[in-house]
């Protein structure tokens, strides 16, 4: 049946919501960067091509990017075949291990890693007391200590999306391929790999996306290392405000470039459900001393792996004023995570980060539903585009749509579509909305194509108005969907710290920002404690949609 | 005695592509009628006209006198049975027989005496709490009959309803859906495209191609006297042979095939042809084989099937014709050059169309 497309005035209510939130905020950005001190013209663009330091913090977003793609790949890959086609001892548990680095929230991962491998880190004492160091055996500083930790965050795109590729492929083709006579390396070179290439395709632009728009690692450990992230907030932090706009388009367009370039690689999604056949059996080991020299490698590493994680745990323990010299921390009570629930001021940004989470994910799901319902089920004039729009702002990053609002929004000027905001407690809560948009959208989006449209049909055959089918079939049909989508939405919003820094007013201080000042005032036990709140927060959400997602 | 449903001139349009083209069909009250055709004939759209899920560029849908061609399907009480029944995956059985009977307001006791009513209409009563995943195909196709009885609409509506179904359930299932239709009396409107299921299940059948009603009647009558070459030929089987019509008389005609002369019988009621060219249509119990000879085509056999007591030969002309043949199953081996003869009897399975090509 062709596609027919349909006239809706919803459907035109939501485009300019859209382009108002999502679009409009960008072009203000593009128009102020090409505004010199006396009216248009191109002065602070030539002031950028003109700096070096611009032409280095571009470099170092791409190359840095790059080489997070590569490492990432380079650990994800093989752990991806490791755990979806060996067996061994604890080939299960370890396999969820191995994900974990995801439960950490950007600015906890490198919380942690500070913890661990800084200056005054566990390992580093460890070892400078082991070969009687005088100094710390490393600084945790520069593009190194950002790759390190880009790496240990990003790796799990390459390893979740692989090994789910590994597990829905199905057995019938290796047998076929086994029965025309292709060897083992071909079958998998021919037969594995190209059914791969969505998957890792996926993998490496999220990652390479991820890490382009990346803050917090080089906001903590750059040091001398600039990437443009992190110079435009120096820059606007200095008051060059044009050239701050420059800047941001300089990285937009980058972005932009990436994303034209990587989406050859990036295959649409499978469609749900469309997995047939069953996955190939496990390779089992045999030999002992093979199983057990795995299983050891495997532990080991699932220790390396988690050791962030415990170590934010010890340290929210120790109570301020108590850990000095000491290699390991002497004294241990629950006095922090006591003063966050008691002290009103530090109870507070858990609060906010909460509710401002939480109601920017409600306002995501119900735009990407009736999104959904327009683009997909009633196929609207115009649900490309909607959909397109939805889809934007992920290959925007953060701080370019926290530069985009913050100009859009500071301006009272009604009849343009500006109120101001900024300042405001609304500011936040509409910027994580507009970055939560495409994560619930994919979801959701992802969910409708997979419903039978019959259903609805069947619903309307039998009397139920528009109302009643979408309470009674179709969003009990999309719930895996829709928790999924909310969870990855609110995990985001809960630990953001990259739009925050740049859009947080006091009364709406998020925890990232309040992890921040505690560190600024060496209250690291406090820290660490926020840091473990945002982890089990985001564990416990994710175990939510994993687990709806595999009931569904 | 007007008609209970009636389609008008139904068009409906995708694009460039006419999917409906000028369709009329009435059908009686309690009536069954088959909408039979090939893939791309209009017949699942003229299906979904009729249910509401697509409305017509022009035409009209009347039931019961009242024009319903703009009323939303929400409002239209047409009970619908989808291809792959579209039970709801999150309900149980109770619920999903429940459903349309809560749109309709039936609340309390009265919906739990229904659903089991509809349920036990399909023989399955006290499946109320089962998942619907739980069921075999062919409870399932029962669940979603009930479910599109339970809140008596005007017209049910099938759609391929046993294409789902594993072969061997199919003939057990169409004999219970018949039965079941007949019992409750409902107007339906059927789409398949197997001839078997439209002949056994509907009291008539309507042939569509390209969008376009070729002929409608009982199944004796589309076997008997199809309209056109397509129905002849999407009918039963039969064979096409290229002729031309020497002489065409009140009881008989004599036609040249091959250079062989043949004598058909006119059926009754059917003008005679014009001499000149045309394309006669044969069903295999109207040709008999013999030897070669006189009178006979000759013709090559090249493959043998068994069907029940008879055998089904496929025989090539000496142009190269294929022509398929029943007869006994000792008459002729494969490989074997034999004549071909029209019956004695052959009024009803030979049909001369003219203006057509082979």
């Amino acid at each position: 049946m062709t596609t027919r497309l349909r006239r809706s005035w919803p459907a035109v209510g939501l485009l300019l919501v859209l382009v108002w939130l999502i679009v409009y905020p960008i072009a203000l950005v593009l128009l102020e960067g090409l505004r010199g001190p006396d009216g248009w013209g191109l002065h602070y663009v030539r002031i950028f091509l003109e700096r070096p330091t611009e032409w280095s913090a571009l470099w170092g977003s791409l190359w840095i990017s790059l080489a997070s793609v590569a490492l990432s790949a380079a650990i994800g890959l093989p752990l991806a075949f490791l755990f979806a086609r060996y067996d061994f001892p604890g080939v299960r548990v370890l396999g969820t291990v191995v994900a974990l680095p995801a439960v950490l929230p950007p600015l906890v991962g490198v919380l942690a890693f500070l913890f661990l491998y800084g200056e005054t880190g566990f390992v580093s004492l460890l070892l400078q007391k082991v070969f009687g160091l005088q100094e710390a055996p490393w600084r945790l500083q520069g593009a190194g200590a950002v790759l390190l930790v880009h790496a240990y965050s990003m790796y799990v795109y390459f390893y979740l999306f692989t090994r789910a590729a590994l597990a829905s492929l199905d057995a019938s083709l290796l047998e076929a391929a086994a029965s025309l006579g292709a060897r083992k390396w071909r079958a998998v070179r021919r037969v594995v790999l190209p059914q791969l290439y969505p998957a890792i395709g996926g993998a490496a632009l999220l990652t390479f996306m991820t890490s382009l728009g990346s803050f917090s690692a080089p906001y903590i450990f750059g040091g001398g290392f600039r990437v443009m992230t992190t110079q435009i907030v120096a820059t606007r932090l200095n008051g060059d405000n044009e050239l701050a706009m420059v800047e941001t388009i300089s990285l937009t367009l980058l972005a932009l470039l990436a994303l034209a370039v990587l989406r050859g690689t990036h295959a649409p999604d499978t469609p749900a459900g469309g997995r047939k056949g069953v996955a190939p059996a496990r390779v089992v080991i045999r030999s002992r001393k093979a199983r057990l020299g795995l299983a050891g490698l495997a532990w080991g590493l699932a220790a390396l792996l988690l050791l962030p994680h415990l170590t934010l745990l010890l340290v929210s323990f120790v109570p301020a004023g108590t850990w000095t010299v000491e290699p390991v921390p002497p004294v241990y009570t629950l006095g922090n995570y006591v003063t966050l629930l008691h002290d009103p001021v530090r109870a507070r940004p858990l609060v906010n980060s909460l509710w401002l989470a939480t109601a920017a994910t409600a306002v995501a799901v119900a735009v990407s539903i009736a999104a959904g319902v327009l683009s997909v089920r009633r196929r609207v004039r115009g649900g490309r585009v909607i959909e397109a729009l939805l889809a934007l702002p992920w290959a925007v990053p953060g701080t370019v749509f926290a530069i985009a609002i913050a100009t859009a929004f500071s301006v009272n000027a009604p009849w343009a579509g500006r109120v101001i905001l900024v300042g405001t407690i609304w500011i936040l809560p509409l910027a994580y909305l507009v970055r939560n948009l495409p994560i619930t959208s994919r979801a959701v989006l992802a969910g409708f194509r997979g419903l039978d449209p019959s259903l609805d049909e069947a619903a309307a055959s039998l009397g139920a108005g528009r109302a009643r089918a979408l309470r009674r079939v179709t969003l009990p049909l999309l719930r895996p969907a829709l928790l999924a989508g909310a969870s990855l939405a609110f995990v985001t919003a809960f630990g953001d710290f990259v739009t925050s820094i740049m859009l947080y007013t006091y009364d709406t201080r998020p925890v990232s920002l309040e992890i921040l000042s505690s560190l600024r005032q060496a209250d690291v036990g406090v820290a660490a404690a926020y840091g473990v709140v945002l982890m089990l927060v985001s564990a416990a959400v994710f175990a939510v949609g994993a687990d709806s997602g595999s009931a569904g | 005695m007007s008609a209970f449903l009636r389609l008008e001139g139904l068009v409906k349009r995708f694009d460039a592509v006419l999917a409906v083209n000028e369709v009329s069909l009435s059908l009686e009250r309690g009536e069954m009628l088959a909408l039979l055709g090939p893939s791309g004939s209009g017949k699942t759209t003229t299906l979904r006209l009729l249910a509401g899920f697509e409305s017509p560029d022009a035409g009209r849908v009347i039931v019961d006198g009242e024009d319903v061609t703009r009323v939303e399907p929400v409002a239209r009480r047409f009970g619908m049975v989808f291809q792959h029944y579209a039970l709801f995956p999150h309900l149980d059985v109770g619920e999903n027989v429940a459903f349309g009977l809560e749109s309709a307001g039936v609340r309390g006791d009265e919906l739990h005496t229904r659903v089991a009513r509809a349920l036990g209409l399909v023989d399955l009563a006290g499946y109320e709490r089962r998942r619907v995943g739980q069921l075999s195909g062919g409870q399932q196709q029962r669940v979603a009959l009930a479910r599109a009885l339970a809140p008596e609409p005007r017209v049910l509506l099938l759609d391929e309803p046993l294409s789902n179904l594993d072969p061997t359930l199919r003939e057990r299932t169409r004999r219970e859906i018949r039965e079941l239709i007949r019992r409750v009396g409902i107007t339906t409107v059927l789409v398949t495209h197997e001839q078997d299921e439209a002949f056994d299940l509907g009291d008539r059948v309507a042939v569509l191609r390209s969008g376009r009603l070729e002929q409608v009647g009982t199944p004796e009558e589309l076997y008997s006297a199809p309209a056109n070459r397509f129905v002849g030929g999407f009918v039963g089987r039969s064979s096409t042979l290229d002729v031309i019509v020497v002489h065409a008389g009140p009881d008989a005609t004599r036609v040249n095939i091959e250079g062989v002369e043949w004598t058909v019988e006119t059926a009754p009621g059917v003008p005679p042809p014009a001499a000149g060219a045309a394309v006669m249509l044969v069903r295999p119990e109207s040709l008999r084989v013999t030897a070669p000879g006189a009178g006979a085509l000759t013709a090559t056999v090249t493959a043998r099937r068994f069907v029940g007591p008879s055998a089904l030969l496929t025989l090539r002309t000496e142009r190269g014709t294929l022509v398929e043949a029943a007869a006994p199953p000792a008459a002729a081996r494969v490989g074997e050059v034999v004549g071909v003869l029209l019956s004695r009897r052959n009024g009803a399975g030979v049909h001369l169309f003219q203006g057509e090509q082979a």
